[in-house]
């Protein structure tokens, strides 16, 4: 139904999806506790977040951000620099950069947002995807910092190793949670209106009084800072740092999937999308590489994601569920029209 | 100052197959509202194609383009009817992250078929050049330029003097008033994203003489393409011929005087400061909604 209505801030289980999210978090990695499983789980939340933050933007506002692969590449050298040229130690310490590498990237990218979303629809695709380009570029070529095409080697963290991959797991979710309730607290608020106004007709928002530029400015800044932080980790993770894989436009593109599987606009449709791809996804890099088939296997998820499921699988549900719904409201009280005879498709807008 | 004359001069003749594919690229856009994120690997799969003809039935790249024009043509019609007719409409978007994972698929595909080395197209003129007052002019190069010309001659004789022509331009300017005074804009839509595509058959063919390349050289042609685009005003045809030209010039004395590693950079730089004055690009207007 509609995009904030009852879903998020009248219906009274958001509090039980809350802690029931939280505790699925906490829980999993004991759970599934072999090392493929947990290096499995930490994916699934880094795409579940990056999705949900690329979600800010591309869903909420409607801007086609293709380009976010350029912040997590900025989290991931900023994490790697540190640990190398910083001196901040090992072990736990390189997580306390996450929190100060995110909001750096959320006030960094304010003047090239600002810029950016000058432009719309195409043209913004275009120039966001752009940047990505750029910070590569950067990345390549100041080698004093960055080591070039070398990358950068990210000293392996002291973890006993039966339980290697917990604190990156840990950390992940952290951050998750902290993406989500981002959203949710977006989403319930006026801003979250503002950027369905902006989605909707953007000359007429603005004509209506509604600061554009300030919130979709807002919306691109916690984006960036929320997707620098998911970077930050994966490097101490992955402990190296390369200009092809840290800045990578398919990672733009596999959270963009996500997002548009589980339902783009949606607080839990990018959590759902992630579920579902990163281990299809892990499993085919396993299988055959991360090479070509891989690559067709990735475009032909998206193709058929795209023309199957164009509204993605949570929308698509609660569509039927509400339509069940009505169908059985209508039953009780005959002497009102049921609502499908109003509303055919079931359309909010 | 020699070397300045110099990298201009082969600035502009690559600027010319630049322009070439850019120009297909704003057709496209014009047309259809949907910028075309496979542009740079249907030029790269126009290049493989070359290569084979060229090293394996010794056809000249330069008349393989009488066979890859009217192939990639189809493909690119066929692209259209098959999978973008039904999204345009309901959301440009959509449509081009349709492309773009359409680009990754190709990459994965020419990936397994001819692997991932780099390969350059090399007749034995390739390292011929003339010398005129001084200058190189290399003869590979000469020749790509002129066959932009040539190409983009004939698409701009189409737009202005043929009823398809009329009916491009129509369907261009406004899609919903050109299909009540009897143009079939789906079939209009099919035939400009065939043209836009071939443009990138006949670019990608000499493009493989001139620079090394593999399937993923897509991404370093795709941000030139995508850069000249915005900067020429996305929809606007003789705006994207001059910042395709720009670029080349840009990115060739940059390379000369400073370092080839920032000769993308550069134009980069050059797009952004434009856009700080001029969102809409150089020549492009501003459309409501759009832009």
């Amino acid at each position: 139904m509609t995009w904030l209505g009852r879903e998020s801030r009248t219906r009274p289980g958001g509090a039980l999806q809350a802690f029931a999210f939280l505790g699925a978090l906490a829980v999993l990695p004991v759970v599934m506790g072999r090392h493929w499983q947990v290096n499995l789980l930490v994916f699934t939340l880094m795409y579940a977040g990056l999705a949900s933050a690329w979600n800010l933007v591309g869903g909420y506002a409607g801007y086609a951000a293709l380009g976010h692969g350029a912040f997590f590449g900025i989290g991931a050298y900023a994490m790697a620099i540190g640990t190398t040229h910083l001196g901040v130690g090992t072990g736990y310490r390189p997580f306390l950069l996450v929190l100060p590498i995110a909001v750096g990237t959320a006030l960094a990218v304010v003047p090239i947002a600002r810029l950016l979303l000058r432009t719309r629809a195409a043209t913004f695709a275009v120039l966001s995807i752009t940047v990505m380009f750029m910070v590569q570029t950067f990345a390549y070529n100041i080698r004093s910092l960055t080591h070039g095409s070398q990358g950068i080697a990210v000293p392996v963290p002291p973890f006993p190793f039966t339980t290697f991959e917990r604190p990156f797991y840990y950390a992940m979710a952290i951050l998750l949670a902290l993406t989500v309730a981002v959203c949710w607290a977006v989403r319930s608020s006026q801003l979250g209106l503002a950027l369905n106004a902006v989605r909707d007709d953007e000359d007429r928002a603005r004509g209506l009084g509604v600061q554009t530029e300030l919130v979709k400015l807002i919306a691109f800044s916690l984006s960036a800072g929320l997707t620098a932080a998911f970077g930050a980790v994966w490097a101490y993770y992955i402990s190296y740092v390369f200009p092809g894989f840290a800045i990578d436009p398919l990672l733009s593109l596999g959270a963009i999937l996500m997002a548009f599987l589980g339902g783009r606009h949606t607080l839990w449709g990018p959590v759902v999308g992630a579920a579902l791809i990163v281990p299809a996804q892990q499993y085919f890099a396993y299988r055959y590489g991360a090479s070509h088939l891989y690559l067709i296997a990735y475009a032909a998820l998206f193709l058929i994601v795209i023309y199957l499921l164009p509204d993605g699988i949570l929308p698509s549900t609660t569509q039927r569920l509400n339509r069940l719904r009505t169908r059985s409201r209508a039953r009780t009280t005959p002497d009102l029209l049921p609502m499908e005879a109003l509303n055919p498709r079931g359309e909010s807008e | 100052m020699h070397l300045i004359v110099q990298a201009t001069i082969g600035g502009i003749l690559i600027g010319g197959v630049y322009a070439l594919l850019a120009s297909g690229q704003a057709m496209i856009f014009g047309v259809t509202r949907t910028v075309n994120f496979a542009q740079a690997i249907f030029a790269i799969l126009s290049a493989y194609l070359s290569y084979t003809l060229f090293s394996d039935f010794g056809v000249d790249p330069f008349l393989s383009v009488l066979v890859l024009v009217p192939t990639m043509f189809a493909f690119g019609s066929a692209i259209y009817i098959v999978f973008l007719r039904r999204l345009t409409r309901s959301g440009a978007e959509l449509a081009l992250l349709v492309l773009y994972a359409m680009a990754i698929g190709i990459q994965g595909t020419l990936d397994y078929f001819y692997k991932t080395n780099t390969r350059v197209i090399s007749p034995g003129y390739t390292n011929h050049s003339w010398t005129v007052g001084g200058y190189q002019i290399s003869e590979v190069r000469l020749f790509a330029f002129l066959l932009a010309v040539v190409v983009l001659g004939s698409l701009h004789a189409i737009r202005q003097h043929t009823k398809l022509g009329r009916a491009l331009r129509a369907t261009a300017q406004n899609p919903t008033a050109a299909q009540l005074l009897g143009v079939n804009v789906e079939r209009v839509s099919a035939i400009a994203m065939g043209l836009g595509v071939a443009t990138a058959g006949a670019a990608g063919a000499v493009f493989g003489m001139v620079v090394p390349f593999n399937g993923n050289s897509q991404y370093d042609l795709l941000s030139k393409l995508l850069s000249i685009s915005v900067l020429g005003g996305m929809a606007s045809m003789p705006g994207t011929i001059v910042a395709a030209v720009i670029l080349g010039v840009v990115e060739s004395v940059v390379a000369a005087k400073i370092s080839p590693d920032w000769s993308a950079f550069s134009f980069l730089v050059v797009l952004f400061a434009v856009l700080t004055v001029r969102p809409q690009g150089l020549f492009g207007r501003r459309l409501r909604g759009a832009l």
